[in-house]
């Protein structure tokens, strides 16, 4: 056999790699296209009504033009933080038992059970927390919307900290027994400082992922045009509020919507830097 | 039960269980150094009957020897012959394997260690242990590995953490390489150094007795050195169990030497004898290699 790849059969092989690697890259570009297009569209169209009033002024009444979002902003992440509030200590329990004491065969239905929650539709979660919270306190409230937002971060968060943890090599989970620690003491101080930050990024990831949610968010926070003091009121948020801005006839509500709906991928955008951030280096996870 | 682990006054109450089977005792850990020499026939472990499983199978088959006082004990055998199941059965690190069954008799010092009643952790506390691959802890620095099995368990004391730490260091031969760089990770120590690290976590809790799998296997010629003379030099406090591949080891370092074959205890007499003139046709065929 020849070396010189001559034959019409080598020179057709050739074709045929080039072209996967090819199919390849277009495949991964075009993964990456949408972003690129939502960003720089968002970024045209709402850029122009980001100013410091859209920072720091409630709404403006229909028929006047101005205003800003500073209570939808203010108010997402006090749901966000209602929401991690609930999802963060069960999420994270839960994938504990998931990893260091589950058995075999409960292991499996919780997974199960956890994978099916993940695909519900958001907007059953809405409802969940309408039948449980807002029927109850007989009105929309704060923290019916964190109720939503933070069922919906439980099974995210709780996958995410079990694959963490089953992270840890077992040795270190046998070396902390057989120093006589005890085994919630070897889970607390050591496995889960261990994967301390892959906990992190998993809790943020979650919050990145709800903090655009709106259906959980139409019957239980509702929206409200003005400051909420009290969180068993309604409270507005920024997808609520893009929502209602984008679908009204008004040309200046229209680009505050732009402009809310920038702010809020902006918001994801930043929370992802930060998991960037937080999975790099070694030795962050260190607790003093 | 911490303070009382912290007593510098009374530090024989170190690691004492508070269940049924263990009670204090004479002997225990740091009183040591001012008791009058033990005498030369104490026993550490008296195991009777120990058959193990893991799930069906069973991997250790009616072993009973007895463990003398601060002196070097190996176990030897070729792989998958139980020796580490043995060594993990003494301070009950086996029963945390999925599946893992026990059944025997063994007494620390004449304390029942699988009492009805008796805590495992606190055992543990009594029987350290040094594992093959070396384990800081990578999140800690190497004065936090020190002396981290005393923070957990509930030692507040700054000054008295400071000192066991020197101290364990000292015991573990380490400390004059790592005393300018206490504030470091323990996982940028190199590979001897990890495990010495790890000998001086295990005896900043001041145990009775330590157990050592294989624990210079993952070492070059150099660092197994260091940790066999550290080695000779523990066993003037501490009974010393250790688990080896390496039947030079074995013979360099251990005073008695056990060897089990298909999770039988086939010998188990003075090294010396062991090496020379073994009773068993198996033993000899091991040491001499001629299999294994």
């Amino acid at each position: 056999m020849t070396m010189q790849p001559q034959s019409l059969y080598h020179r057709w092989r050739k074709i045929k790699s080039t072209l996967m690697s090819v199919t390849a890259l277009l495949c991964a570009l075009l993964v990456i296209a949408p972003l690129g297009l939502v960003l720089g569209y968002l970024i045209h169209a709402g850029a122009g009504a980001i100013n410091w009033d859209f920072f720091t002024q409630l709404p403006k009444p229909v028929g006047e033009v101005g205003g800003g979002m500073a209570n939808a902003i203010v108010g997402t992440l006090t749901l966000l933080g209602l929401a991690c509030a609930i999802g963060v200590p069960v999420g994270v329990l839960g994938g504990v038992y998931l990893s260091e004491y589950g058995s075999e065969k409960s292991n499996w239905w919780i997974r199960f059970g956890a994978d099916v929650l993940n695909g519900v539709p958001s907007i059953a979660w809405g409802i969940v927390a309408y039948a449980l919270v807002v029927v109850r306190m007989k009105t929309f409230s704060a923290y019916a919307g964190g109720v939503a937002l933070g069922f919906m971060m439980i099974p995210l968060i709780m996958r995410t900290t079990e694959e963490v943890l089953l992270l840890v090599p077992n040795g270190y989970r046998e070396a902390a027994l057989a120093l006589g620690i005890s085994r919630w003491k070897m889970i607390c101080q050591i496995v889960m400082k261990t994967a301390f930050k892959g906990i992190v990024t998993g809790v943020l990831l979650a919050a990145a992922r709800i903090a655009g949610e709106t259906a959980p968010l139409l019957f239980t926070a509702f929206g409200n045009r003005f400051w909420t003091h009290d969180l068993s009121q309604p409270i507005a948020a920024l997808p609520l509020q893009v929502f209602v801005y984008a679908i009204s006839p008004y040309d200046d509500w229209h680009r505050q919507a732009w402009a809310g709906a920038l702010v809020l991928i902006l918001m994801v955008l930043f929370i992802n830097l930060i998991v960037r951030f937080i999975t790099r280096g070694r030795f962050a996870g260190a607790g003093r | 039960m911490t303070s009382e682990l912290l007593e510098p006054k009374a530090p024989s109450q170190a690691g004492v269980p508070v269940g049924k089977g263990l009670t204090p005792m004479e002997n225990a850990t740091a009183s040591r150094p001012v008791e009058p020499p033990a005498r030369a026939d104490e026993v550490a472990f008296h195991v009777e009957h120990l058959n193990g499983w893991f799930g069906q199978h069973q991997a250790l088959f009616d072993v009973s020897l007895q463990i003398p006082a601060r002196k070097v004990t190996a176990i030897i055998g070729p792989s998958g012959c139980g020796k580490s199941t043995f060594l993990r059965t003494l301070n009950r690190m086996h029963e945390l394997v999925r599946g893992a069954r026990l059944d025997c008799q063994i007494r620390l010092f004449g304390d029942d260690v699988y009492g009805p009643r008796v805590d495992p952790t606190l055992v543990r506390r009594r029987v350290g242990m040094v594992f093959q691959k070396s384990n800081p802890f990578p999140t800690m620095t190497i004065e936090e590995n020190t002396v981290v099995g005393l923070r957990l368990n509930g030692v507040r004391d700054r000054r008295l953490l400071r000192e066991r730490m020197e101290q364990s260091l000292r015991m573990a031969a380490l400390w004059d390489e790592v005393k300018d760089r206490l504030d470091k990770p323990g996982i940028s120590l190199s590979g001897g150094q990890q495990q010495r690290l790890c000998i001086a976590r295990a005896l900043a809790v001041q145990p009775e007795v330590l157990l050592m799998d294989e624990p210079a296997s993952a070492l070059d010629p150099i660092a197994t050195m260091k940790i066999e003379e550290l080695i000779q030099e523990l066993k003037r406090d501490y009974t010393i169990v250790i688990v080896t591949h390496n039947m030079q080891q074995a013979a360099r370092c251990s005073d008695y030497t056990a060897f089990f074959y298909m999770g039988k205890l086939i010998e188990y007499d003075k090294t010396e004898k062991m090496f020379t003139n073994p009773t068993h046709k198996q033993t000899e065929d091991y040491v001499t290699g001629r299999f294994g």
